[in-house]
C-alpha cells in the first residue's frame, strides 16, 4: 500500500464537497417505475418494477408469473405423446427445440435409439427453428434502440424459414413432429433442395443486419459497455447459451453433450465474446445464427438413408427409473427431469428452462443502468415469457 | 358530426351508412399479445405478406384510451384477466374485442390447468373468436374482416348508448 500525501487527502476532500455541492443543487426524488404486465418491449408479460433516483435505477425487479400455465402438474395428467404437444409452447419460437431434450430423456427411459436418418431429421428441424428463433432476436434487437426497419426485415425473411419448417411438418409454429422413436414422417420431395435456398436468405439477411445494426455508431454506443456480466457473475447465476458466450464463457451443449443428436458428425464452431456486454451477446447471436446455417447445409448434404421410426410400441409405457437429458435450445440450456414410475404419464417432469436463469441476473444487472438501458439490456438478454413462468 | 345526433338515436340512414364504413376502415387495434399467437399477430403486423394496415387497421396506438379494437391472443392467466379487465374498461365506446387463439377462446390446450382462465370470454365481452393453435395470420385478418363487416350493419345508437353486444 503507498502512502498518502497530505495534499492527496485535501484534493480528495475538496472533490467530495464538490461534489455534494453538486448533488444538493440537482437532488432528485425517488420514484417507482412500473413497466408491464404488458409492454411490447418485455417479449411478453414481463413486469418489471424499477425504483428509480433521477434516470438511475437504483433496484429493479422483474415480477413473473403473468404466463404461468402449470405445465409440470398437467404433463403429470397427460400421456406421452400428448405431452410434446404441451412442451412445444414453452418457448413459443423455438418450438421443435423443446420436444427434442423431452423426447430423447423418454428414449433413454424406453432403451429405445431413433434411426440415424430421424437423428438428422430431428438435428436439421432443431437448427432451423434456432434459425428462425433468432432472425426474430436480430430484428427486435433493433426494435429496443428505436430502429424499426430491422424487425421488417426479420419478419420478412423469417417466413421463408417458417414455410420450410411447414412443408416437412405440417405446423408453422408447433410442429408436434418428434414421436418417441423417431418422427411422425419422413422429409417431402424436393425439400432439401428448397431448404437450402431459404438458407441463402438468411444469409442475405444476417449480412443486411451487420450492415443495419452492427456498424451503426449508435448501436455501438448504446449496446458497447452497457450492461456487463462478468465471467465469475455468470456462472454463479447460472447463465446458459448465448448469454454465458457472451460472457466469454465457451461451453455449448451441442459441442460438449451432444446427446442422441447428429452435432459430432459436422463440422462447426462455438463463438464466444470476452467482453460480457449488449453487444457481445447480440454478436454471438449473429454469429450463431450463421453457424446454424453452416449446420443446416451439412445436413442437408449428408442426410443418410433409412427408416425413420424405430420399433416401439403402440401404447408407450416408459418403464420405472429417472431421466436428465438437456440439450442446448436457442436460449440456452432447456433440460427435462423426468420421473416414471412405469405408467402412461409421468410420475414427475421437472422442466430446466433457459430464460428463468437467464432473466434472474436482472436485478444485479439492471442496479445503477439508466431507464433507456433497461429496454437494451433485456432485449439483449433475450428471454421468452412461457419459458420463464412455464 | 353531432354526436347528440347519434346518442338521440336519430341518425338519418346514409349518414349512419357514411359513418359506419369510415368506422370500418379504421380501426385502432390495441395488441394485447401474451403468448405464442402474439408472434402470430406480430407477423400479422409486420411482416409485408401479409400487411394489416391494408385493411385499415391501424396497429400499435398509445394508449387503450385511443383504441377501437382489442386483440387478445395467447393465454389469459388468473394473474393477468384483472389487467385486462382494466385497460377494456379504459377504451372508449364503441370498443370490439377479438379473440386470438385457442387459449383465448375457451383455455385451448390448458383446458384443465389451475392456473389459466378457460376464455377471455369470462371477463370481458368478444365479437370474434378466431379459432387455430395458434391461428395463421390470415386467420386474424379474416377475423378483422368479420368484424369490419359487423361494424358496416351496425346501429350506432345501440352501440352507443346500451349494453355491449355480446356474441352468440
Amino acid at each position: 500500500m503507498t502512502a498518502v500525501t497530505d495534499r492527496q487527502k485535501l484534493s480528495y476532500i475538496a472533490s467530495q464537497a464538490a461534489d455534494a455541492r453538486v448533488n444538493v443543487e440537482l437532488e432528485t426524488e425517488g420514484m417507482t417505475l412500473n413497466i408491464g404486465p404488458q409492454h411490447p418491449a418485455t417479449h411478453g408479460t414481463l413486469r418489471i418494477v424499477a425504483q428509480l433516483d433521477g434516470e438511475q435505477v437504483i433496484r429493479a425487479e422483474p415480477m413473473a408469473g403473468y404466463m404461468h400455465r402449470g405445465y409440470e402438474k398437467l404433463s403429470e395428467v397427460r400421456t406421452y405423446p400428448q405431452i410434446t404437444t404441451l412442451v412445444n409452447r414453452i418457448d413459443w419460437l423455438g418450438s421443435f427445440a423443446n420436444e427434442v431434450p423431452f423426447i430423447l430423456a423418454a428414449e433413454h427411459l424406453m432403451e429405445v435409439e431413433a434411426p440415424p436418418r430421424a437423428t438428422w431429421i430431428r438435428t436439421l428441424l432443431f437448427e432451423m427453428s434456432r434459425v428462425a428463433h433468432m432472425i426474430l432476436f436480430l430484428g427486435d434487437m433493433g426494435v429496443q434502440l428505436g430502429a424499426v426497419t430491422p424487425v421488417f426485415f426479420a419478419f420478412r425473411d423469417r417466413e421463408f424459414v417458417l414455410d420450410q419448417i411447414e412443408k416437412a411438418t405440417g405446423g408453422r409454429f408447433h410442429p408436434n413432429f418428434d414421436r418417441i422413436g423417431g418422427l411422425k414422417d419422413d422429409l417431402p420431395k424436393g425439400w432439401i433442395e428448397s431448404t437450402k435456398d431459404s438458407m441463402q436468405t438468411v444469409l442475405t439477411f444476417c449480412d443486411q443486419i451487420e450492415d443495419l445494426l452492427l456498424g451503426s455508431e449508435i448501436f455501438q454506443s448504446r449496446t458497447r459497455g452497457i450492461g456487463v456480466i462478468p465471467k465469475d457473475v455468470a456462472m454463479q447465476y447460472g447463465l446458459s447459451g448465448a448469454n454465458a458466450r457472451g460472457s466469454g464463457i465457451d461451453w455449448d451443449l451441442r459441442r460438449d453433450n451432444p446427446v442422441g443428436l447428429a452435432y459430432p458428425d459436422l463440422d462447426w464452431k462455438v463463438w464466444t465474446h470476452p467482453d460480457g456486454d449488449s453487444f457481445s451477446r447480440f454478436w454471438v447471436r449473429l454469429q450463431e445464427t450463421r453457424e446454424a446455417v453452416k449446420m443446416i447445409e451439412q445436413l442437408c448434404d449428408g442426410m443418410p438413408s433409412g427408416p425413420i421410426m424405430a420399433k416401439v410400441p403402440r401404447i408407450i409405457k416408459v418403464p420405472a427409473g429417472e431421466a436428465y437429458v438437456a440439450t442446448e435450445n436457442p436460449l440456452g440450456e432447456m433440460g427435462y427431469y423426468l420421473v416414471s414410475q412405469g405408467g402412461l404419464t409421468p410420475f414427475r417432469l421437472k422442466i430446466r428452462s433457459a430464460s428463468f436463469n437467464n432473466v434472474s441476473i436482472a436485478p444485479w444487472l439492471l442496479r445503477g443502468v439508466y431507464v433507456p438501458d433497461i429496454i437494451t439490456i433485456l432485449g439483449s438478454l433475450y428471454f421468452i415469457l412461457g419459458d420463464i413462468d412455464r | 358530426m353531432g354526436l347528440g345526433l347519434v346518442e338521440s338515436g336519430k341518425m338519418p340512414k346514409p349518414l349512419t351508412k357514411l359513418l359506419n364504413t369510415a368506422r370500418s376502415y379504421s380501426v385502432w387495434m390495441y395488441q394485447w399479445g401474451l403468448a405464442c399467437c402474439a408472434i402470430e399477430m406480430a407477423s400479422a403486423m409486420g411482416s409485408p405478406r401479409y400487411d394489416i394496415m391494408r385493411l385499415g387497421v391501424i396497429p400499435l396506438p398509445a394508449s387503450p384510451r385511443q383504441s377501437d379494437l382489442l386483440v387478445v391472443s395467447g393465454t389469459v392467466t388468473d394473474k393477468m384477466a384483472p389487467a385486462i379487465r382494466r385497460l377494456w374498461e379504459q377504451m372508449p365506446d364503441p370498443k370490439y374485442v377479438i379473440s386470438m387463439g385457442s387459449c383465448a377462446n375457451c383455455g385451448g390446450p390448458y383446458w384443465d390447468s389451475y392456473s389459466v382462465t378457460k376464455g377471455v370470454d369470462q371477463i370481458i365481452p368478444v365479437d370474434v373468436y378466431v379459432p387455430g393453435c395458434p391461428p395463421r395470420p390470415e386467420a386474424l385478418l379474416e377475423g378483422v374482416v368479420l368484424l369490419q363487416e359487423r361494424i358496416k350493419h351496425e346501429n350506432p345508437a345501440e352501440r352507443w348508448t346500451g349494453e355491449p353486444i355480446v356474441v352468440q
